[in-house]
């Protein structure tokens, strides 16, 4: 990593939501974080643990109730071309072909068209579909679908991509071959990644550093840097899962998880 | 009822003939076991939709005497018939005499036959009548006969059956009703066809179509009328789409509009624009401006929920995405929302075709010049049963056609629909 300074920081985080009924939630309780430029960040945690009201808020969707988030100094208060998104699905503009999905941003910016053209090529070349620039959404595999919105969101040269469960709806089999996308585009464009996921296995592959969230009121738990996705250069994802010490992690991981599960199910009851 | 009961036959007829012939075994394509239940599995048996055309042409022709089939259920008797009736005078005598009767068919007028007195005894006189099918005739049999104005006269019995005021006999070809003043009325057999004036026959209509083409009704071309009628469905339901698409997009993006036209949209929405006809009429007079405010009207609402559930029948992940690739609020309306609602604006407006369609024919019926409604409420004051069969059914094969077109172009303007 050549630049290390804070790219992201979110400063002391407090969400809280009105619920009928049920009086104030809080959603995420004084989360701080802070990320430096080109890191891959993973977030798991149990459902209801706020980890997708964080990734809304980072986005400017959602406004904090305390703290705010600072991307490269400046603060955050709405939606911007500078930080990406990429969604589980359902998220491409069925009327445009694959080519005018991800040439979107660039267009919305005014930017010419042989440019725009220039670009979708070599981003369809960099996320394997070329020659798909002229289908249509709909017939496109599930996985092709999410290759495009990847696609979609490189193409304006964000600071940072968002990923929210982005292969969360992807058989198990498309699903490594997408992890193996993420992680190659990573390597290439070195840019910094954040990725909710529900899966420790992916987030063990794919993140450098792992986060884990706990429910109730959402907070970070605890934070893992797991070595594998360094590693992931050498070696296949099928051989850095079968190795012990991913199987060590996975274990911790899964068991910390699974009591927050528990705790949940019994506060309830 | 008896129509009825042979439509039924006929259904159950083709439905076990159709499973007799279809039974052969050689099933190349791999069919599924449970089709019942499996609503997905059921589609329409084209065979059975071309039978069922077949079926109401076949019962409409041999229910009307058609030349187009060789089949026809019983018809009106026509011809010469006759019966006899007995009298008695004031001596108590009796007389006996004979009512020859010439049915025609209808329209045509037949002259009475001759009488000669051949079967005539005492002091009764032979009579003779004309009637046309599915009418009846009053028989003054007693006029000629001697004494027949006396009040001790009295007709006593038909064909040698007794008969009385208001009681009835059949005879041969008909049936002889006395009525309450002693005098006798014929009704000749109606058999099981429908008068004209009822149903005409499939080629009564058709000529009438040809003829009604080329030559107009009321010195308004057939064109003409049906023309005038889309005229003013697509006045209306383009005015309609030129108010209702903004305002429903307004109302699906802003609060403040949502809040302040809800209430009128969800008054006016289950309110028919048939009930608006009489006030339509008080405001804007009966002519044009009136029919199209009111086919504006009959648009404006569908129009405008269904351009407000297309903007929120889009997804939020895509107007996320959307802005978080830069999007301003005016690029998100243009590029995301619009050809995102295009689908519900489309059945939206297919839905107000149909009801502006309605609507219209409706509107000209309580007053126009020309139109297709007009054409066939003035062919209904004269009887034309054709002209009036004819409108509807063009009125439902343009009402058909409208529809299909509108499938057409939202298959080939929104590709997507259905298929995400």
């Amino acid at each position: 990593m050549a630049e290390s300074e804070t790219q992201l920081s979110i400063k002391n985080i407090s969400m809280s939501f009105e619920l009928p009924g049920k009086g104030l939630v809080e959603a995420i309780k004084d989360v701080s974080l802070s990320i430096n430029h080109g890191e891959l960040i993973s977030v798991l945690g149990p459902s209801g643990c706020g980890k997708t009201t964080l990734l809304n808020i980072i986005a400017g969707f959602l406004q904090p109730s305390q703290g705010q988030i600072l991307l490269n100094q400046r603060a955050i208060s709405s939606p911007g071309a500078d930080r990406g998104m990429v969604f589980q699905q359902g998220a491409l503009f069925e009327w445009m072909n694959v080519a005018n999905n991800i040439g979107f941003g660039l267009k919305m910016q005014h930017v010419d068209k042989p440019k725009i053209q220039q670009r979708v090529e070599a981003l369809l070349d960099m996320v394997g579909l070329q020659g798909f620039g002229n289908k249509h959404i709909y017939e496109l595999s599930g996985g092709m679908q999410q290759r495009v919105a990847l696609a979609r969101c490189l193409a304006n040269n964000p600071d940072i991509i968002l990923m929210d469960e982005p292969l969360g709806a992807l058989d198990a089999l498309t699903r490594e071959k997408m992890q193996e996308l993420i992680l190659q585009i990573w390597h290439k464009t070195n840019t910094t990644i954040i990725l909710i996921t529900h899966s420790v296995e992916e987030a063990l592959l794919l993140g450098q550093r792992l986060i884990v969230m706990a429910p109730r009121p959402g907070r970070i738990f605890r934070e893992f840097t797991p070595p594998f996705a360094h590693h992931s250069r050498q070696h296949s994802l099928r051989n850095l899962k079968k190795q012990t010490d991913f199987v060590d992690y996975r274990e911790q991981i899964l068991s910390m998880i699974w009591d927050m599960e528990e705790e949940i199910m019994g506060s309830s009851n | 009822m008896r129509l009825l009961i042979i439509y039924i036959v006929l259904f159950v007829f083709a439905y076990i003939l159709q499973r007799q012939l279809c039974k052969g075994p050689n099933k190349t394509a791999a069919t599924q076991t449970v089709t019942f239940g499996d609503e997905k599995s059921i589609k329409p048996n084209r065979l059975a939709s071309a039978l069922s055309i077949a079926t109401l042409f076949l019962l409409w022709a041999a229910f009307t005497g058609s030349t187009l089939t060789p089949i026809h259920v019983p018809g009106p008797f026509i011809g010469n018939t006759s019966f006899n009736y007995t009298a008695t005078n004031a001596d108590m005598e009796k007389a006996t005499a004979t009512v020859f009767i010439n049915v025609s068919k209808p329209g045509e007028q037949v002259d009475k036959p001759q009488t000669s007195d051949t079967k005539a005894s005492g002091f009764a006189h032979d009579d003779g009548a004309s009637v046309q099918a599915w009418r009846s005739t009053l028989i003054r049999a007693h006029k000629n006969d001697l004494g027949g104005k006396d009040k001790t006269y009295k007709i006593i019995a038909i064909n040698n059956q007794p008969i009385e005021a208001e009681q009835s006999v059949i005879v041969e070809h008909g049936v002889v009703t006395m009525t309450s003043k002693g005098s006798l009325s014929f009704t000749p057999d109606k058999g099981w066809q429908m008068e004209p004036i009822w149903l005409p026959s499939p080629e009564a209509v058709f000529h009438r179509l040809i003829e009604i083409a080329t030559d107009g009704y009321q010195n308004v071309g057939l064109f003409e009328n049906i023309g005038w009628s889309l005229l003013r469905v697509i006045a209306g339901l383009l005015l309609g789409c030129l108010i209702g698409i903004p305002l429903g997009y307004a109302m699906g993006l802003s609060s403040w509009f949502r809040g302040w036209f809800d209430p009128i949209v969800e008054f006016m929405r289950p309110v028919p624009p048939l009930a608006l006809i009489p006030l339509i009429i008080i405001w804007f007079g009966i002519w044009e401006t009136g029919k199209i405010s009111l086919l504006f009207l009959a648009a404006l609402w569908i129009m405008t929920i269904a351009a407000r559930s297309g903007v929120s029948g889009t997804s939020l992940s895509k107007v996320h995405a959307a802005y978080s690739l830069g999007a301003s609020k005016f690029q998100v309306l243009v590029h995301v929302i619009i050809p995102n609602s295009l689908a519900e604006i489309f059945t939206g407006a297919r839905v107000a075709m149909g009801v502006c369609w309605g609507t219209v024919v409706a509107a000209e019926l309580v007053a126009a010049e020309k139109g297709a409604g007009k054409m066939i409420i003035a062919a209904s004051k004269f009887q034309q049963t054709d002209i009036v069969i004819m409108g509807i059914i063009l009125i439902g094969i343009i009402g058909y056609g409208i529809d299909l077109l509108m499938r057409r172009a939202e298959r080939w303007l929104i590709p997507w629909k259905g298929r995400v």
